[in-house]
């Protein structure tokens, strides 16, 4: 039986995204674990080469966005499932979308060096 | 006061999870939960950490020296715990959305089985690693 709580479609969007977004990351993670096999050596050169520009850099980028999306349906799920507070949990979604999208821009700078 | 709302006063609001011994699908899901939110706990550990590997050979250096300690080995070998067991019970969690092994018995060997893998694929990181 469906049942749609609030509203239709309600959270499809956030479901979906989860999926897509997990679906990534696990074949960036296949990605990494092979491009660190090859690596003849684990230094400054070898590593940092690995993400200067091109396809890695671009897929470590996406890697990133797609962990912080990730984190905050899963984090929201958190709030929704344990604080009743309205109030509380509108102010605890908002601080965590703010952090993420510090990370975000964190993340910018590491991978592109700005 | 009628007998019907009686008895619906009496019915528990909630039920005690920690009275129950939980099955293995449920140990599974929850710590899905646990490992999610203390890798999302870390994240900024770990962006420290990616940037201080890639800003420049000086900073690479002590990022090995950060590696090299003690407490922050052990983080790290949680965090990869953490993210191989979200990795593992997220691919099932794939399956069972798309209806593929939510028999009884099949999502008990599942749910095993992504322990005992979780666990290996976190002591091979480690092995490779240290």
């Amino acid at each position: 039986m469906r049942r749609a709580p609030v509203g239709a479609h309600y959270g499809l969007k956030e479901w979906l995204a989860q999926r897509a977004t997990a679906i990534f990351m696990a074949a960036y993670t296949v990605i990494f674990v092979f491009a660190m096999l090859g690596l003849s050596e684990f230094s400054y050169e070898a590593w940092a080469g690995l993400f200067d520009g091109g396809l890695f850099a671009f897929l470590s980028f996406l890697f990133v966005l797609s962990v912080l999306y990730h984190a905050w349906v899963g984090v929201r799920n958190i709030w929704m499932d344990y604080v009743k507070h309205a109030g509380v949990r509108l102010g605890l979604h908002f601080a965590t979308i703010f952090v993420l999208l510090g990370y975000a821009g964190w993340a910018v700078k590491i991978l592109w060096r700005l | 006061m009628s007998e019907v709302t009686v008895r619906k006063q009496q019915r528990p609001n909630s039920l005690d999870l920690r009275s129950f011994r939980q099955p293995i699908g449920a140990k599974l899901s929850i710590l899905h939960r646990i490992s999610g939110a203390g890798l999302f706990l870390f994240l900024p550990f770990l962006l420290f950490l990616l940037d201080r590997s890639l800003g420049s050979a000086q900073s690479f250096e002590s990022f090995r020296e950060i590696m090299s300690g003690a407490f922050v080995k052990l983080i790290l070998m949680g965090l990869s715990w953490a993210y191989m067991h979200h990795f593992c019970a997220g691919i099932r969690h794939l399956f069972l959305d798309i209806n593929k092994g939510t028999d009884l018995e099949v999502s008990r060997k599942t749910a095993r089985a992504t322990f005992a893998i979780s666990l290996v694929l976190t002591l091979l990181i480690w092995v490779k690693i240290w």
